[in-house]
């Protein structure tokens, strides 16, 4: 018999080692626990799955006190996995092995189509795999949404004697997991991608830029790297290629700002993580001036599967010019929260009310904000804006890194606004007067509204002109998303205070 | 986690084998950290001498990054999630009893020493918040039995 208890971080978070220890203490040797990532589907977790030979059979959210009845075979089971219809619906490409393999075992991940990729790339040129991304059409899934094989070509094409990959996984946006799941319960996907990334540029070295606050997430990827570079998947001759390409894996220090690829770099070389003005690109010159692929981690462990598959394959899903799928992370206040993977094109409203259940309050959905704390907070009557680049702009909105914070009727969308500039505030590297002060301003704007005085709206929308002009990067720039669509959008919660003074 | 204050020479014993890395001073003061449980001034002209940099640059660095502490916490570091996803789930109003429980403010630690607390943004908890981390272990959904829980493992 098989156990599998995820070792993942909400799963943790939520009782998954209790649960494993439990286990642990009432079976027998002849019982196999294995650690897995998650599923993904966090309102069950610790969601624990047994195999007694009729498949993967899921229980939770479990218990210590459960366990007795979970290996008597009394717990009221949530049926195959795969069979559940949060799980079935979906596409699952990116997160294939996720939650499915033992995290840290290469060769499940082989068993499981992992390494295929890379093994494909070493037999083709450089220039044949950039040409494979850019026909797959996947585009950055850290939040621009620049194509991917354009950025590779741009490395690609640049002669210099060192090239580096290095994997923005600063995840700061409120909203957002895909990237510690994936780095949690499918490291070697990410490696993998990495390794790619170096073939197709001519690159032979690497990092990750991983935030502090995902301890978990450090561990396995250190340990992943390792067992990389033990079982020659890294290091001089990659998987017997005679190609060298090795990584490493470098902790931020608690700077939202330093997801921004320029401020990221300025970090990752010792520096103040200040945003640095383009051009150059970082393509051109990049860490240590040299040219250099910065790409989110859900883009980079994309990239095993579209070579595994070939470039049509993943180009057959989506939507548009949004080509794929995408990593929906459903957050906030829903009944179904968790990642849900699908192809591009998906309504808003489906996601949230279909897939997520509605609120977990049960209470009416208030706004939904999409792409973190620079993204737009949706009303409910721009629920039929379909998951897209494209669509989502149209709809003054940005999907960024496909996090969905859903709020309920009593949110108040004022506090909402005045958060959003406190976090710019908070948050500014202070290259730039208009964020640096500019957001400061925009508290105090905001409290003056709330206090009553009615002028206080028209500047809060010039400071946010002000703000979205002159800022050199997206945190000031962008800033003004969710607070103008706060204003704009429920302008009753703005207008009571002032009524109530008047 | 040794919290007095280290030697110059405690200091560049740690870090010299990080010498030959790519961009050494991050991992340079993280080292410090975990070891200290802060970045004590005497680390500055340690580094900056090391890696031949500025005293001047060396400290705006460490002054840059929420992470870096000049200052040893308490025996135990709780970081409160304050982003989104936890607000849509009452994440303010159980910070507010959380601080109000430990008698501090944001940035405070308590007066036995027993616990500092840190605002966070986002700790990837998103869809099971509110969230909060202590020292390395990450906490979802805190409910009122959860803090309790939390409380009495900290000692207050
Ligand atoms: C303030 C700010 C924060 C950002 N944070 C992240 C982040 O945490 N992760 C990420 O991948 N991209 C982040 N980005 C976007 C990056 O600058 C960059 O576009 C991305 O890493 C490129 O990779 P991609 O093309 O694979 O998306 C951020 C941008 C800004 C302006
Ligand atoms: S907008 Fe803000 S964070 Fe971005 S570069 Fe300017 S000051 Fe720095
Ligand atoms: S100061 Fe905020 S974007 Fe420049
Ligand atoms: S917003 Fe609190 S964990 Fe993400």
């Amino acid at each position: 018999m098989k156990i599998w208890v995820p070792m993942d971080s909400a799963a943790k978070a939520l009782g998954a080692d209790e649960v494993a220890d439990a286990i642990a203490a009432q079976v027998g040797p002849d019982v196999r626990i294995i650690r897995n990532g998650s599923r993904g589907m966090v309102w069950l977790e610790p969601l624990v799955e047994i195999d007694r030979g009729d498949g993967r059979v899921a229980y939770g959210p479990v218990t210590p006190d459960d366990v007795a009845a979970l290996l008597d075979g009394t717990l009221e089971s949530l049926g195959r996995v795969e069979d559940i219809p949060f799980f079935a619906r979906q596409t699952r490409l990116t997160f294939a092995r996720c939650g499915v393999i033992d995290p840290l075992d290469l060769d499940d991940y082989a068993a499981h189509g992992g390494l295929v990729g890379l093994r494909r790339a070493i037999g083709m040129t450089g220039a044949d795999i950039v040409q494979e991304v850019t026909d797959s059409g996947l585009r950055g899934r850290g939040g621009a949404g620049f194509p991917t094989g354009i950025k590779w070509k741009t490395v690609h094409d640049a002669p210099a004697d060192q090239k580096y990959i290095v994997c923005n996984a600063d995840e700061g946006d409120s909203g957002t997991f895909a990237d510690r799941m994936i780095m949690e319960g499918d490291p070697f996907t990410l490696i993998e991608g990495m390794a790619i990334a170096g073939l197709a540029v001519g690159a032979t070295r690497g990092y990750v830029y991983l935030r502090s606050e995902y301890p978990d997430a450090i561990a396995v990827m250190n340990a992943a790297v390792r067992i990389a570079r033990q079982r020659g998947v890294l290091g001089a001759d990659v998987l017997g290629s005679g190609r060298a390409f090795d990584m490493e894996i470098r902790v931020g220090a608690g700077a939202y700002v330093c997801g921004e690829e320029t401020s990221l770099l300025n970090s990752l070389e010792g520096k103040r993580g200040v945003v640095r003005a383009k051009p150059p690109l970082p393509a051109l010159e990049g860490f240590f001036g040299k040219p250099t692929v910065v790409n989110n981690v859900i883009s980079l462990a994309t990239v095993p599967v579209i070579l595994e598959k070939g470039a049509q394959h993943y180009a057959d899903f989506g939507l548009g010019r949004s080509r794929g799928t995408v990593t929906l992370q459903i957050a906030g206040n829903v009944r179904r929260g968790g990642l849900f993977e699908t192809a591009f094109g998906v309504s808003l409203g489906e996601v949230v009310n279909d897939i997520g259940g509605g609120t977990l309050s049960g209470r009416p959905v208030k706004a939904v904000q999409v792409g973190g704390p620079l993204g737009a907070y949706m009303p409910v009557s721009k629920f039929d804006t379909p998951m897209g680049y494209e669509e989502f702009d149209k709809n003054g909105g940005l999907i960024g890194h496909a996090g969905l914070v859903v709020f309920d009727d009593t949110a108040d969308m004022l506090q909402m606004a005045r958060f959003a500039m406190e976090f710019c505030a908070v948050e500014s590297c202070g290259k730039c007067t208009p964020c640096r002060i500019g957001a400061v301003r925009g508290v105090e704007t905001i409290d003056r509204i709330a206090a009553g005085d009615a002028a206080a709206a028209d500047l809060l929308t010039d400071l946010c002109e002000v703000m979205k002009d002159g800022s050199l990067c997206a945190l000031g720039g962008f800033t003004p998303f969710p607070v103008m669509s706060a204003l704009t959008q429920f302008p009753d919660d703005f207008a009571t205070a002032k009524e109530a003074a008047e | 986690m040794l919290d007095q204050a280290p030697a110059p020479d405690d200091i560049r014993d740690l870090v010299t084998p990080l010498v030959g890395l790519e961009g050494p001073l991050l991992p340079m003061l993280h080292a410090i950290q975990a070891e200290w449980g802060h970045v004590p001034q005497a680390a500055v002209p340690v580094l900056a001498d090391l890696l031949n940099l500025g005293v001047a640059e060396v400290h705006g660095v460490v002054s840059f990054y929420h992470d870096f502490r000049k200052e040893p916490a308490g025996r135990h570091m709780l970081k409160i999630c304050r982003a989104e996803a936890c607000q849509s789930v009452g994440g303010n109003a159980m910070a507010q009893r959380m601080l109000d429980r430990l008698g501090v403010d944001w940035h405070g630690t308590t007066r036995d020493g027993a616990v500092t607390v840190e605002p966070v943004y986002c700790l990837g908890m998103c869809a099971c918040g509110p969230a909060v981390m202590l020292d390395d272990r990450v906490i979802g959904r805190v409910d009122e039995a959860r803090m309790e829980r939390l409380m009495t493992q900290v000692g207050a």
